[in-house]
């Protein structure tokens, strides 16, 4: 049952998703790509729960990886979007 | 911390991600949205901190210093022109990040046990190595480490179905005796190359397309990742940038004309009856200087700037800017027509002009500007091409026929700044050239564009 709960969010996301991105206007494309790619870091989440088990080093060797990579894309994401936007914004 | 708080605050922060995206969809609510986006990260990130499966925090805190410091002097430091290779990198990190999760799980015993938790293993593995490799290709066009130029990998198509299917064969098998472990080493490898693969073939000018695949990826990725453990903040975020990013992605194939299947799988359209180059531009094209030019543009009331990938090439974005105020202090209007695939990704020129401080008002859209080009005195066609092909408009036969262009031939005097005739990434002359209402201004875009801007001045 849990797996079909989780389906149905996975799917309504999706849908959210799509419907969300219909008129964009082309000066914001970048930093749409970039700021949503920074959500994209979310998987920040799992690293940390693998970086932090008491399941072995290597599970938390690997989660270390993980963490850095999904951290990087996190902070650089985040950072450099709104440096774009504020370029927008002095005009 | 109760795992119903846990899940109170991902529900918040999903929430945040949903509201941060609508606003980055609208120009004034833009900084906003990235602003409640990085809130809802940072909730997410913080609730889980108080997970009770978390036992230490050495690691975690190496790694989000080490990671934290590189990510925040790359957006520091890199130069707007290289915001492409910047989002290929972070794509890649993500999918990265998502891959050593897997694998992570995989090595977990107490993670690994049901074959919902096998299959998204197998399935973040696929996903996010393809991701990885294939981001770091991308980088690696861009930067010009290798050739942005497609490179034919012969039987390209076959190659990439025989790895497709091993690596889908390899992940039924890890999902079937999940003990063998050399069976996921396997899976990570034909995965990597499987990446490698799909971006090697494909050439620079269709990049927007790639990094916005990729991107898209990265977020599906995350969403797989959150199956592994049923964690729903990574399942509704990844799955919320997968979907934005596959629109997106359509966006930029619909406006270079092309399918997304033929983008991924490097194939470009079939030019039925070649178009001899000789033929269309024999004793036709008018080479010009930037003297003629200049004398051109100072009588000119009208001047639409066209800027291409070639502008963001020779880096000339500060030199166009230059020109265009030398010409407006003259009392000239100037206008930028702005296709929407211009540059190297999606918005990328946007952001470019943005840089030099053009304003924002003067970037007019397709659709908007082509019923101006009548008004136009002059049109000056800056390091683009295959989107000015008035062959996309009139010849049926052409590979290009349908992609929409910028209709700078109907100006009054059309300038192309170019280093050659030689053809865009369409591989097609372009009778734009040949026009007789065209002058040619050969050489490097930034120099022709500094000598131009050089000779305006001195006509006063």
């Amino acid at each position: 049952m849990e797996i079909l709960l989780l389906i149905t969010l996975f799917v309504v996301a999706v849908f959210l998703g799509v419907e969300m991105i219909t008129k964009v206007p082309p000066t914001l494309h970048t930093p749409l790509m970039s700021g949503s790619n920074a959500i994209s870091g979310i998987s920040l989440v799992g690293a940390l729960l693998s970086a932090g088990s008491g399941a072995g080093i290597w599970v938390n060797v690997l989660g270390f990886i993980a963490v850095v990579l999904a951290t990087i894309n996190v902070v650089g994401g985040y950072m450099v979007t709104n440096r774009m936007l504020a370029m927008f914004k002095r005009k | 911390m109760s795992m119903t708080i846990i899940y109170l605050a991902y529900l918040v922060a999903a929430s945040l991600f949903i509201l941060g995206i609508k606003g980055l969809t609208k120009p004034r609510t833009a900084v906003r949205g990235n602003q409640l986006s990085a809130l809802g990260m940072f909730i997410a990130v913080v609730v889980t901190l108080f997970d009770q499966n978390i036992l230490s925090y050495e690691w975690i805190i190496a790694g989000v210093l080490l990671g934290g410091a590189i990510g925040a002097v790359m957006a520091t430091k890199i130069q707007v022109t290289s915001m492409p290779q910047m989002v290929a990198m972070l794509n890649g990190f993500g999918g990265g990040a998502s891959l050593f999760i897997a694998l992570a799980n995989f090595l977990d015993p107490s993670s690994a046990t049901h074959t919902v938790a096998l299959i998204s293993i197998a399935a973040t593995v696929i996903i996010g190595a393809v991701t990885l490799s294939g981001s770091f290709v991308a980088f690696a066009k861009l930067q010009e480490l290798i050739s942005g130029n497609p490179i034919k990998v012969p039987g390209n198509k076959i190659l990439n179905g025989i790895l497709l299917i091993s690596a889908i064969g390899l992940g039924i098998a890890i999902v079937l005796d999940p003990s063998n472990i050399n069976l996921i080493y396997a899976l990570v490898a034909v995965s990597l190359v499987l990446g490698l693969l799909l971006v090697v073939p494909i050439g620079g000018a269709d990049m927007p397309v790639v990094i916005a695949l990729l991107n898209s990826y990265s977020g599906i990725a995350a969403a797989t990742t959150g199956f592994i453990t049923g964690n729903t903040v990574l399942i509704v975020s990844g799955s919320l940038v997968g979907a934005s990013g596959i629109i997106l992605t359509q966006i930029m194939c619909k406006a270079m004309n092309r399918s997304l299947f033929n983008v991924l799988f490097g194939v470009m359209a079939e030019g039925g009856d070649t178009v001899d180059a000789d033929e269309v531009y024999a004793g036709k094209v008018t080479s010009s200087s930037p003297e003629e030019v200049a004398m051109l543009l100072e009588t000119a009331e009208r001047v639409v700037i066209v800027p291409g990938y070639g502008l963001a090439m020779a880096q000339a974005q500060h030199a166009v800017r230059e020109l265009a105020s030398v010409m407006e202090a003259r009392g000239t209007e100037v206008l930028y027509a702005i296709h929407p695939v211009a540059g190297r990704m999606p918005g990328h020129m946007n952001v470019l002009l943005a840089e030099a401080e053009v304003p924002y008002e003067q970037l007019i859209e397709m659709d908007e500007i082509n019923p101006q080009f009548e008004q136009t005195d002059v049109a000056i066609v800056i390091g683009a091409n295959d989107v000015t092909n008035p062959m996309a408009r009139e010849d049926k036969g052409s590979p290009i026929y349908g992609m929409p262009i910028l209709n700078v031939d109907k100006a009054k005097t059309v300038v192309v700044v170019k280093r050659s005739l030689s053809p865009g990434f369409a591989g097609l002359p372009n009778p734009l050239f040949a026009l007789d209402n065209s002058l040619m201004l050969f050489g490097d875009g930034k120099k022709a564009i500094v000598e131009l801007t050089q000779s305006l001045k001195e006509a006063d």
